[in-house]
């Protein structure tokens, strides 16, 4: 069960995985692929939990299916798009840029199939019915509730970047060029706002030189006082999005801990040390302002092994922005344990539920994936022993 | 099966506005073969309709001329039937338009002077699919003769033995091999565990002694500890294995391939397969050849990999300025055994140790990367045994100094409860020296978050050692495989047991041998008792697929493998050798044993053989091989100026669905390449570029995975051998007086759509400066 018109999740907004610097859709292909093939995986998608009532090995779920007013005779051609007018902001893009309000999630989308969004005008809505030769179109579609019977579940609900604006301190949403890296991510992707080139949202310039703000908002009494795991390796990744478009631009990374443990991410920051134009600064990012007329931003902080107070303009400046678990903003209404962040806490000796990935933990793509396969195993076993 | 063939075009999504349906349908006609054509194939009256046909028994093996097979394939599905999915959409009308290509007008049809190259490319893929369908069979899955379901776990310690568990809760028999005399592993040693809920202030107790305990209860694990396994031999499904007593020689140990300098005379000639393998049993004395199965060996369907990790050598480390060989200077693994028999004490002389430093990287100020093999499993440990300092004395103190504190995730709340602690102080810095002071040590450290050098008393100093997977010493897996007994090109790992580790993760090179825990990175225990819940799901995937003569991960539910006609076998042993997955064995005369449960049907074996004897039912030398001669290939006696014609060979995986996205995007390229999606590069056979370039082909393009350290073939070496067999093509071609650069070799990530236009257009570009191929029209 899927919330979004299209599985993949928060992988299929980003350009590459670290540390290989290989593309998320190459695993979402074969595993849409075995998805397909397996008579036994039904997908919903539009679909949210409403109620889970039960124990384990029977459970009650009360699922809620958003309409998508198009049926399974879409085929993906595109027409209705070619002729629908109305316009909404691209949330898969983070509101970037703007898409037809009849639109496909993303090109790797599964099902490979259109959405049409709610907000669509009603002379669009005779139009794209009429441009629709497969009848796929359906306005006529309603909300529908249904219950599933099932002996035990996995929440693998994910998590949500962050909300950046909540850092007061960082101005994001007051600054056109203080950025977040899921941001980045998809500014450097191909199929994202600016068809993969990096350029700062005032003036669509050419960052020549960018500052990253690690532990924005992680490891943060005010915020999230946890480590987000992920940011200092996705923000090393980003160095090498940056590098890759521009050869001699001025990478300054501020960090508490650079937390790239092992031998395959400490090979990879090891790789980054050698690029002489990326700079690691031991300090954190206190302070943010806009320069006049340029909007280049200005950022104090702390460099905390030599005591100096930095003071730097830059044209680009990510927040690297922590990992919040879904159920936090939007708890599930299921006899489950959250710890204090929202952070699903697994009771193995009750079985019948399990998190997953960052539901569970703020872990990377190989932990979660990971992890999954096991909790897999242990929702079988609840099956198994009933 | 007799076969009974029909054609089905569908014309929507633009296929029937753009190409001249008549014509098209000509060409299945013509072959007598009918053809239906539809509005809306996909729809539910366009399957019902094939249906009927199918039900009706006029049809079970079809063309069907549409979208992608990467689409509606689950629509598309008729059992017992072949479906052959031609790519006129994404691959024909969607790329190249009537803008960019006007359709010809009647008296432009027979001119000899124009033509349509976008209907030349549609009917060319109606020929290629026709001719497939000809060409290949439904798979028979293969099903090994004995069969085991049960489950073998390397490994007593905390990874094992969660395995094990998780293998038994879910149903199945399990077998742990414990080489020491008692369970527990590492866990066992320790004085305490790092907490694992929150609030994380308080060790917890090892964990190890609830694990063994809960073994007990469960009648369907097996424990032989003081025993280590001396060879697994077979395939998954049906592995024997040998056990034994640590340190004891039996015939049934493994033997080890000859080395390479070995597999020449004297002369420097290769031995040929007789003398190479009289030499290795030469080599091997005292040790049965791997094709002799132990009679007294047990059976196992799969293996799980949990053997582990040992403490890093740090006197082997070039530290010298840490004084490593300073009796109170110890590793974290010494500290760990002196806290778990009581209160922390001096090695030197057996006093009180109430000052202890914490050395986290080699400092020295050259770079701030940790030592070798540590993770953020080694910082937790830092703060743990700082912990046992002030547990021990109510004056204790301990510092850490680290580069980089690495406690990701939940796990930095354990971190902010020892910046609570008291008595524990923690700082960034480069230690530069440690050195006998009086009767202690000094400890000095530069670049420190206290603005100043450091010089610390200490009684003890503690350096952070890592955890080296054990697989770095020795094969452990002891696999009487012909490519050798441990996993093959594990050094781009460190020798972490390892592969496609981001999206496969626990799939080792080895069919069937899933690793877990500190073997394949480190991991705390807590990690390492998760990671082991999702190797036994690997461990019972494996048999639960083995059983139905299917393929494992990445083609899971293929029921081909690969079959070979020995008659023409002339034991080169290039298969054997290729293999990324060690499946083949060959005998002492070089013919080689399939193995299928091994196999990941990638058909790497398959482009490999010169001889071309290896096929697999949908998927053969000769599918493939008439489907290029299925091309067109027009000459001067068809036009005045005849258009080129190229193939590409195309990695179904992720070169392929990115020219789909291309399709998708409506992005032209030169419409005169045909495309055959292969299963990997791997098995693309030099004879289809050479039967290609002798039809009178222009060019022909491989196009498949980045290959590599950070390889996303997904079966490893596919993409690699590929560019090696196209290098090695070149001398044949200049004996054939064609040019180099009519074959190319390209890597392409599946996002890669962007580029993937100029790349062909630029191939084709190159070889159209070339001139057309001189073979043509012959």
């Amino acid at each position: 069960m899927e919330k979004e018109a299209s599985l993949g999740g928060r992988v299929s907004q980003l350009k590459h995985y670290f540390p290989k610097l290989c593309p998320p859709t190459c695993g979402l292909e074969i595993n849409y692929r075995r998805i397909k093939d397996n008579k036994h995986i039904k997908v919903l998608t539009m679909t949210e939990v409403q109620n889970v009532a039960g124990n384990p090995g029977d459970y009650t779920v009360t699922v809620k299916t958003a309409p998508r007013y198009v049926n399974e005779n879409c085929t993906a051609c595109g027409e209705c798009a070619k002729v629908c007018e109305t316009e909404i902001s691209n949330e898969f893009n983070f509101g970037m840029d703007r898409r037809k309000a009849a639109y496909l999630p993303h090109n790797m989308a599964f099902p490979m199939r259109y959405v049409m969004d709610p907000s669509m005008s009603t002379d669009d809505r005779d139009k794209v019915k009429q441009a629709c030769k497969y009848d796929a179109v359906d306005f006529d579609m309603e909300e529908k509730t249904i219950d599933l019977k099932v002996g035990a579940i996995v929440w693998s609900t994910g998590w949500k970047p962050y909300d950046a604006t909540r850092i007061d301190n960082l101005g994001f949403g007051r600054y056109q060029n203080v950025v977040t890296n899921m941001m980045l991510e998809r500014l450097a992707s191909l199929n994202g706002p600016t068809q993969g080139k990096i350029v700062r949202p005032s003036d669509d310039k050419a960052p020549e030189t960018i500052a990253f703000a690690q532990c924005a908002g992680s490891r943060d009494e005010n915020h999230l006082p946890y480590c987000s795991y992920i940011c200092c390796m996705a923000s090393l990744k980003h160095a090498t999005y940056l590098r890759e478009q521009y050869p001699d631009a001025k990478i300054y990374i501020y960090y508490i801990d650079l937390r790239t443990p092992g031998l395959k991410y400490e090979r990879f920051y090891a790789k980054l040390k050698e690029d002489k134009n990326i700079f690691f600064v031991k300090g954190k990012v206190a302070e943010v302002s806009e320069e006049d007329g340029t909007g280049n931003i200005n950022l104090v902080a702390e460099d905390t092994i030599s005591g100096d107070k930095i003071r730097q303009t830059v044209d680009l400046l990510v927040l690297a922005t922590g990992m919040q678990p879904t159920a936090a903003v939007d708890k599930p209404a299921a006899d489950l344990t959250f710890d204090a962040d929202g952070f699903i806490v697994n009771d193995f000796s009750k079985g019948g539920m399990f998190a997953a990935g960052c539901a569970n933990k703020p872990a990377d793509v190989v932990t979660s994936n990971q992890n999954a396969t096991g909790m897999a195993l242990k929702a079988i076993q609840t099956l198994v022993r009933r | 099966m007799d076969k009974k063939y029909g054609v089905y075009i569908c014309t929507g999504c633009g296929i029937g506005d753009t190409l001249d349906m008549e014509d098209l349908v000509e060409i299945p006609e013509e072959e007598g073969l009918n053809c239906t054509t539809h509005p809306f194939l996909c729809s539910k009256e366009g399957v019902a309709l094939i249906q009927k046909d199918v039900d009706d028994g006029k049809v079970n093996a079809m063309v069907i001329g549409a979208c992608s097979r990467r689409v509606n394939f689950d629509v598309f599905r008729f059992d017992n039937c072949i479906v052959e999915r031609v790519n006129l959409r994404e691959g024909v009308v969607w790329p190249h338009s009537r803008e960019t290509y006007p359709a010809l007008t009647e008296e432009q049809k027979d001119d000899e002077e124009h033509f349509d190259r976008i209907q030349m490319k549609a009917e060319d893929y109606i020929r290629m699919g026709m001719i497939r369908l000809e060409k290949v069979k439904l798979p028979t899955p293969y099903l090994p003769e004995s069969f085991s379901k049960k489950i073998l776990v390397l490994g007593g310690g905390v990874t094992g033995m969660a395995a094990a568990l998780d293998a038994a809760k879910t149903g199945y028999d399990v077998t742990i091999v414990e080489k020491t005399d008692a369970l527990g592993g590492y866990a066992a040693k320790l004085r305490s565990q790092m907490p694992v809920s929150a609030p994380f202030e308080t060790l917890q107790a090892p964990v190890a002694d609830k694990l063994i305990q809960e073994i007990q209860g469960y009648p369907n694990i097996d424990v032989r500890t003081g025993c280590e396994v001396a060879r697994i031999a077979g395939q998954p499904g049906e592995f024997t294995v040998t056990f034994k007593k640590p340190g004891e020689r039996i015939p049934f140990d493994v033997p080890f391939p000859l080395p390479e300098e070995m597999l020449v005379d004297e002369t420097g000639k290769e031995l040929d397969p007789e003398a190479a393998h009289a030499k290795f049993l030469e080599y091997n004395e005292g040790r049965k050849d791997i094709l002799n199965l132990d009679p007294d060996g047990e059976l196992y369907g799969a293996v799980i990999l949990a053997a582990g990790w040992r403490p890093a050598d740090l006197s082997k480390m070039g530290i010298d300025h840490l004084g490593f060989d300073l009796p109170d200077v110890v590793s974290n693994h010494e500290f760990e055994q002196i806290a778990a028999k009581g209160k922390i004490v001096r090695p030197s002389d057996g006093k009180p140790a109430k000052n202890v430093v914490f050395i986290q990287s080699p400092g020295k100020d050259e770079d701030d990367a940790d030592f070798d093999y540590c993770g953020s499993v080694t910082s937790q440990v830092a703060l743990k045994q700082a912990r046992y300092v002030t547990e021990d004395y109510t004056d204790g103190k301990a510092f850490v100094i680290y580069q980089h504190m690495r406690t990701p995730g939940l796990q930095e709340y354990f971190y902010k409860s020892m910046q609570q602690e008291d008595g524990v102080f923690m700082t960034k810095g480069s230690v530069t020296e440690v050195k006998t002071q009086g009767n202690g040590l000094e400890v000095t450290a530069v670049n420190t978050l206290l603005g100043e050098n450091l010089a610390l008393k200490a009684d003890m100093v503690v350096v952070a050692g890592g955890m080296v997977p054990v697989t770095k010493d020795d094969p452990v897996v002891n696999l009487a495989y012909r490519q050798g007994p441990g996993f093959r090109d594990n050094d781009i790992f460190g020798q972490y047991a390892d592969s496609n580790y981001i999206c496969f993760p626990y799939e080792t090179q080895r069919t069937g041998i899933y690793a877990a825990g500190a073997i394949r990175r480190a991991m705390t225990i807590e990690e390492s008792i998760e990671d082991a819940s999702g190797a036994a799901l690997k461990a019972i995937q494996c048999v639960e697929s083995a059983n139905r003569g299917m393929s494992v991960h990445p083609r899971s539910g293929d029921m081909t493998f690969p079959e070979f006609f020995f008659q023409r076998c002339t034991q080169c042993k290039r298969c054997t050798v290729e293999c990324p997955f060690g499946a083949l064995d060959d005998d002492a005369k070089g013919t080689p044993k399939a193995n299928p449960t091994r196999c990941r049907r990638c058909g790497t074996c398959m482009g490999a053989c010169p001889e071309r004897i290896i096929s697999f039912a949908d998927y053969t030398i000769d599918s493939i091989g008439s489907q290029i001669k299925a091309v067109k290939v027009p000459s001067e006696d068809d036009f005045d100026e005849p258009p080129f014609r190229f193939l590409a060979l195309i990695c179904e995986n992720d070169a392929f669905p990115a020219l789909d996205m291309v399709g998708l995007n409506r992005i032209d390229y030169s419409p005169d390449v045909r495309f055959i999606p292969v299963r990997c590069l791997g098995s693309v056979n030099t004879i289809w570029i050479k039967d290609a370039l002798a039809q009178g082909m222009d060019g022909v393009i491989l196009i498949g995975c980045k290959h590599g350290d950070d390889y996303q073939c997904h079966f490893v070496k596919g993409s690699e051998l590929a560019e090696v067999r196209v290098k090695k093509i070149g001398d044949a071609l200049s004996s054939l007086a064609l040019e180099e650069e009519r074959v190319a070799f390209v890597e392409v990530a599946i996002d890669e759509y962007d580029k993937l236009p100029k790349i062909i257009n630029d191939f084709v570009e190159e070889v159209d400066a070339l001139g057309p191929n001189p073979f043509k029209g012959f």
